[in-house]
């Protein structure tokens, strides 16, 4: 009943927050600098991360597609399974689990801590709110710097799966023939669909550690506990919400 | 000196109306635990009024109370004559609180923990805002650490930043968390000091929680105690010289007893 409870109280919090945060989107152009540097911190830091990652992702899609093929046939579908993978699921959800540990962890680190050691309550009482300040400039960046990333991991992804596609022996398909296949049955649709899913996962990434952050009572112990809260929190509902987003796309 | 219903703004020496506190019946649980019982008092326009008590007797909640960081279970709180937690008065009075362990922005250097409210509430230009916060630097004589960050600031430059950091803002209503606590005697004292210049140059109201007696007794217009949640004793600091309460006298002058200490007394 207690946890129950607590799961209420912590949606209940972050629909609060996120009206009160998109309440002050109008405030976006004067928290320029603020938005920039959430960019620069979502982003370009977490870039190198995504790009490693989803070279190896799609080096393995290719791998062992290529070695299950080999008993059906047709080899340069690989550029395709590979290809439409990488869009609509592997890109956005990889992006996204790697969102909540790299930056969303220490969005809830930072907000817990700045709750624990009141400087929360500080803003509180200079009449700046904390959902203007500290919330919708991440959320706002979030949702620039998500397609971006997501585009970067399905290029990288698709390139890593063509590399291993001509160098491993049992499959040895030129890259003209795995890319071939892709723009043939591919679309943009295909990579719009995971554009949107990347959207959908980030926002509720960064509102989620934010939440959780600003809700922490306590002492310093509570900072951990927070994290680990939000990564947990973040990671499931990436899943739950993978199975609605692509359902509600299909 | 300043009218004493007025407050000399430190910046721009333009006055603006003191503000007072009255609180009615004031009572705080915390699920089962009642922590200010039915507590009454008011503080005038300009006055400094020290509340002191044991450590748990609800000191900083109620300060909490007065800049609505919490809501009462049952009472009121006014500011100015208007409900503490209203909107209006958020808007209209401006109340800063100087927390007991600083509560400045870690990330940010002094210069930008103080100039942080004039930016957000977009009160001058650049320029106006740095001539502010070097003034408040100044009157509080870290003019020297404007580049530092928090983590490079000892115990008494972080009070006394947070104290920089609140004068910036303007109030006409201050109020210190355990502004001593933590402090070697000196630099208890010069907190002291500076507390009372503030209220004798620019006439800000001034509510401070502490457990400093020597604080109390020199810079306070009056004084209340808080003990189990309950106000004992009001008035002014020359009465705690010969309090007729025993508990009063007790916390004011503890003497220690070694034959028959009160840990041991509290284990029975």
């Amino acid at each position: 009943m207690r946890t129950l409870n607590r799961v209420l109280e912590g949606i209940g919090s972050t629909i609060l927050l996120l009206l009160r945060s998109v309440a002050y989107l109008p405030t976006l152009p004067r928290q320029f600098g603020r938005f920039v540097e959430q960019c620069y911190l979502i982003g370009y830091t977490t870039l190198p991360i995504v790009a490693i990652l989803s070279f190896f992702i799609g080096s393995v899609l290719a791998l062992q597609s290529g070695y299950a093929a080999q008993n059906l046939g047709p080899k340069q579908f690989i550029g395709l399974l590979v290809g439409l993978t990488m869009a609509r699921e592997l890109g956005p959800v990889m992006v996204a689990v790697l969102l909540t540990g790299r930056v969303g962890s220490a969005i809830a680190a930072e907000l817990a801590s700045m709750k624990v050691y009141q400087e929360i309550d500080a803003l509180e009482t200079m009449n700046i709110p904390p959902a203007r300040m500290l919330v919708m400039p991440r959320l706002a960046a979030t949702l620039f710097m998500m397609p971006v990333l997501t585009i970067i991991a399905d290029l990288v992804g698709w390139f890593g799966g063509a590399i291993i596609a001509k160098y491993t022996s049992f499959i040895a398909i030129e890259p003209a023939s795995y890319f071939a296949t892709m723009r043939q049955y591919m679309d943009f649709d295909d990579v719009l669909n995971g554009l949107i899913k990347a959207e959908v996962f980030g926002f509720v990434i960064v509102l989620v550690c934010c939440n959780i952050g600003l809700n922490t009572r306590g002492g310093p112990r509570e900072i951990g506990a927070a994290v680990t809260r939000a990564v947990v929190a973040s990671l499931i509902l990436i899943l739950v919400l993978d199975y609605f987003v692509t359902k509600a796309l299909m | 000196m300043a009218d004493p219903q007025t407050t000399r703004n430190p910046f721009t020496d333009a006055e603006s109306q003191a503000v007072g506190v009255e609180i009615h019946d004031l009572s705080k649980r915390f699920g089962q635990v009642e922590v200010l019982k039915q507590i009454s008092f008011s503080v005038a326009p300009g006055e400094i009024f020290v509340l002191m008590g044991p450590s748990g007797s609800g000191k900083s909640v109620l300060l909490k109370h007065i800049v609505a960081l919490e809501k009462p279970t049952s009472g009121r709180v006014l500011v100015d004559g208007r409900e503490a937690a209203s909107e209006e008065i958020r808007e209209t009075v401006r109340m800063a609180l100087v927390f007991q362990a600083g509560a400045l922005f870690n990330s940010m250097s002094v210069y930008d923990n103080l100039a942080l409210y004039p930016r957000e509430h977009r009160v001058t230009n650049e320029q106006g805002i740095r001539e502010k916060v070097m003034r408040a630097l100044q009157i509080l004589s870290l003019e020297n650490a404007h580049q530092k960050y928090p983590s490079e600031l000892s115990g008494g430059m972080k009070k006394r930043v947070a104290i920089a950091r609140a004068l910036v803002m303007e109030p006409q209503l201050m109020l210190y968390d355990e502004p001593t606590s933590e402090l070697d005697p000196v630099m208890s004292a010069t907190i002291s000091e500076i507390i009372a210049t503030l209220k004798e140059q620019y006439h800000v109201t001034s509510i401070v929680v502490s457990h400093d007696r020597e604080l109390a007794l020199n810079i306070a217009d009056r004084v209340g105690i808080l003990m189990g949640g309950r106000l004992v004793f009001l008035g002014p600091p020359a009465e705690l010289a010969q309090p007729k309460d025993p508990r009063v006298a007790d916390f004011l002058n503890p003497r220690i007893d070694l034959q028959n200490p009160r840990f041991k007394q509290l284990e029975t």
